[in-house]
């Protein structure tokens, strides 16, 4: 694919534990276009997680090549939002935001000043001085997206972002992640094993399966945005996307 | 129970130990020499503080305590974050920290005499000592205790290095154990005050033993209960700092 910000190439990952080998990826190839929303959905166990770790630096991979063609001289090419916020309780929300910026050569009024603009962004501009404490999960989890956009990557890693959050909450975040996203025109490589959350979002679903973990199946989810989640495409797609999958887990 | 009882009943209690105190060496039943009356103790304090051996000797207990403490609280954050963050260090010390660990602070009487001469100075060596150890224990645990996960939020955010991630994780995250160990260390040092200084190093523990070798007891009892007043008051002080350090606790 010619403009790949992302293009990954017969990764492979597998470590030994107690003797025993165990294969999480294996030749797995993958490329993401600029500015495209990628979602990759897959049943527990086959390596989703296990490839965002990879990219951002906190798993390294036993074979296999990742070509990135980001800005030249970033400092922060991706930025990852974990399934749990992560936030750091004993700072304050601003300060979460302004984390990654530190070490980046602005002033402290210039991160802070960065950090708002991202709360705004997520709609939690009036939480600045709350402790993370004071949140709810869906609050918790906006700060989170603020705090990976905030050092402004070219690709936003998103880790199953929405899975522990009630239904009511996860929906209105989808909502607020596809705006975020037409905002700011980011790449986002988002890993989900609810199959309405990805036809939701995605502007391609990749369907991982099998143990090792490799691409089994990708859809092109062709609806225009903003979109209606009762949309018959949508609904549509997800028809087909479980039946791919349950068809993948049953040649296993 | 209400608060205005409890409160009832506390001061009804002091108040019963005051009387049974006052009353034993009234009646007779026990040498006022060895236990003098409480209501001998007030008297005794003017008399001591308007002589200026009180300030004095307080100053001087303070002067030692807060560099005993400063010294001994310091190396042992600095070697337990050290000892927390590097499994190579621990290894390296875990023989030598066998080894020493198990002598009571106060078996360093002799060398600190002899190092340090019946000084100020020798004071401070066995507070430090005194402290150390549950500072450095209390540390080392807090920082391998610390969440891995928020660990990796620092490595994900490109701080890698281990001064990145002492200084925005591991030290933050540790601090509510630091502090734990810092009062327990706070109590310990006083206990380390009077040890030191009742081999003639000037403080208020000097000035107990020498009134208790001239069987002024009263005066004993006043630096008795000065030094529970001073152990109140930095505890609660270092509580208040405690509580503010860590407001962003649930």
């Amino acid at each position: 694919m010619g403009d790949a910000i992302i293009d990954i190439r017969a990764l492979s990952l597998a470590y030994e534990r107690g003797g025993q080998r165990n294969v999480i990826l294996s030749n797995l190839d993958l490329s993401i276009a600029r500015g495209e929303f990628l979602v990759i959905v897959g049943e527990s166990g086959v390596g989703k997680s296990t490839l965002l770790r990879v990219l951002i630096g906190l798993a390294r991979p036993s074979s296999g090549k990742v070509r990135l063609d980001t800005r030249p001289g970033c400092r922060t090419p991706m930025a990852l939002v974990f399934q749990d916020a992560r936030l750091l309780p004993w700072r304050r929300v601003i300060d979460n935001v302004a984390f990654g910026l530190e070490g980046s050569g602005l002033s402290k009024a210039e991160r802070r000043a960065r950090a708002a603009e991202m709360l705004a962004l997520v709609g939690l501009g009036d939480l600045a001085r709350r402790w993370p404490h004071q949140l709810s999960g869906g609050q918790r989890q906006r700060v989170a997206i603020a705090r990976a956009l905030a050092v402004e990557p070219d690709v936003l890693l998103m880790d199953e972002p929405f899975s522990a959050l009630d239904s009511f909450t996860r929906e209105g975040l989808q909502d607020e992640l596809q705006r975020i996203k037409a905002q700011t025109g980011k790449t986002v490589l988002f890993v989900t094993h609810d199959i309405d959350e990805a036809v939701t979002l995605a502007d391609r679903v990749v369907v991982l399966a099998g143990s090792p973990g490799r691409v089994a199946a990708e859809v092109r989810i062709d609806v225009p945005r903003p979109r209606q989640r009762r949309d018959a495409a949508l609904l549509e797609a997800a028809r087909s996307l479980r039946g791919e999958l349950s068809r993948r887990s049953a040649d296993l | 129970m209400s608060l205005v009882r409890s409160t009832l009943l506390a001061a009804a209690g002091l108040a019963a130990f005051l009387l049974f105190w006052e009353a034993m060496p009234r009646l007779g039943l026990i040498n006022p020499a060895f236990l003098p009356p409480p209501s001998t103790i007030p008297p005794a304090f003017l008399r001591e503080v308007s002589l200026g051996i009180w300030p004095e000797a307080v100053l001087s207990s303070l002067s030692h305590y807060v560099a005993g403490l400063a010294a001994g609280a310091g190396a042992g954050v600095g070697l337990g974050l050290l000892s927390g963050m590097s499994r190579s260090f621990e290894a390296f010390t875990a023989w030598i920290v066998r080894l020493l660990r198990p002598i009571p602070g106060l078996a360093w009487v002799p060398f600190a005499i002899i190092w340090f001469g019946v000084q100020p100075s020798a004071a401070v060596f066995i507070i430090a000592i005194g402290v150390f150890w549950i500072v450095f224990f209390a540390t080392q645990g807090a920082v391998r205790g610390v969440d891995r996960d928020l660990i990796e939020v620092a490595q994900a955010f490109g701080f890698r290095s281990p001064l990145a991630r002492l200084a925005k994780i591991l030290l933050p995250a540790a601090t509510p154990g630091i502090l734990v160990g810092l009062r327990t260390a706070l109590g310990q040092a006083w206990m380390a005050v009077v040890a030191a200084e009742i081999f003639g190093v000037p403080g208020v523990g000097q000035r107990m033993m020498q009134a208790s070798s001239l069987l002024s007891t009263d005066i004993v009892v006043v630096y008795m209960l000065t030094m529970a007043a001073l152990y109140g008051l930095f505890d609660s002080a270092f509580v208040a700092l405690q509580g503010w350090l860590l407001r962003w606790r649930a």
